[in-house]
């Protein structure tokens, strides 16, 4: 299958049974929804037990981004995958509340490590 | 030190949204903003390019310099000739939406721009809003 270009901005890693999404660029709502239909997919193929999403190199998440990683979250849940989104910068976290975007059906960890530590948590329970 | 000239987004599809964002973000970095106000602002931007954009069936934005209530201030002026908002105040309350978004864009525009005005009329729309550079 071709990628030509269907990764640019955020590519997606496996680690483990993990997988991590990196948004390095400021992605605009077709690469958004692309992303989502790239995940979904990849989780089911590799059978991920957890999806972290790095958004540390975001500094405009907007009502659309925030949506779009909530349904990401609850896509991967369906699909039994836990996902934690790490890296939310203040100034993103404290424009987000004032949004009325929550996230608060997202899992948050301030870091990769943190992160890897929650999702192994949950696999041994 | 002159000000920058202003600057035109033409906003046809949801791809130039990042354009807009992109634009307000380089001018307030280049006013010395901080960050915090940077991403409130540029965030602001992003909802109203949106709007544009899906219900303003496209338009243009103009940054620009302006001064007024003697302090100086970067603006942003949205135009579309879309069909309107039929009711503003319910439209900016949150949890409002006629597309299938939560509705919290123009009242959150609002709260994240220092000034903010909205006029529509069934010929179309324009929001103008700004962010205090001094």
């Amino acid at each position: 299958m071709s990628r030509h270009g269907a990764d640019r901005g955020a590519p997606i890693l496996a680690l483990g049974r993990n997988l991590v999404v990196s948004i390095r660029d400021d992605l605009d709502d077709q690469a958004i929804v692309e992303l989502q239909d790239r995940l979904t997919e990849e989780i089911s193929r590799r059978r991920a037990e957890g999806v972290i999403i790095d958004v540390s190199r975001l500094d405009v998440v907007d009502t659309f981004a925030g949506r779009m990683i909530g349904a990401l979250a609850k896509m991967s849940r369906i699909l039994d995958a836990r996902t934690v989104v790490v890296g939310v910068r203040p100034a993103v976290a404290m424009t987000l509340v004032e949004l009325g975007m929550t996230l608060g059906e997202v899992e948050t960890a301030l870091n990769l490590d943190r992160a890897l530590e929650i999702l192994a948590g949950s696999k041994s329970r | 030190m002159p000000p920058a000239p202003a600057k035109r987004i033409r906003l046809a599809s949801t791809s130039d949204i990042v354009n807009a964002r992109r634009a307000a973000q380089a001018m307030l970095e280049a006013a010395g903003m901080r960050q915090i106000r940077i991403t409130r602002f540029s965030t602001a931007i992003s909802e109203i390019a949106r709007n544009t954009v899906t219900h303003g069936g496209g338009g243009m934005m103009e940054l620009a310099h302006e001064a007024f209530d003697g302090r100086r201030w970067l603006t942003a002026t949205f135009t579309d000739s879309g069909a309107g908002i039929a009711d503003i105040e319910q439209a900016m309350s949150d949890g409002f939406s006629t597309a299938k978004s939560l509705g919290l864009g123009l009242g959150g525009a609002k709260r994240l721009a220092d000034a903010f005005e909205i006029e529509s009329t069934p010929q179309g729309t324009t929001v103008k809003l700004a962010c205090r550079l001094t």
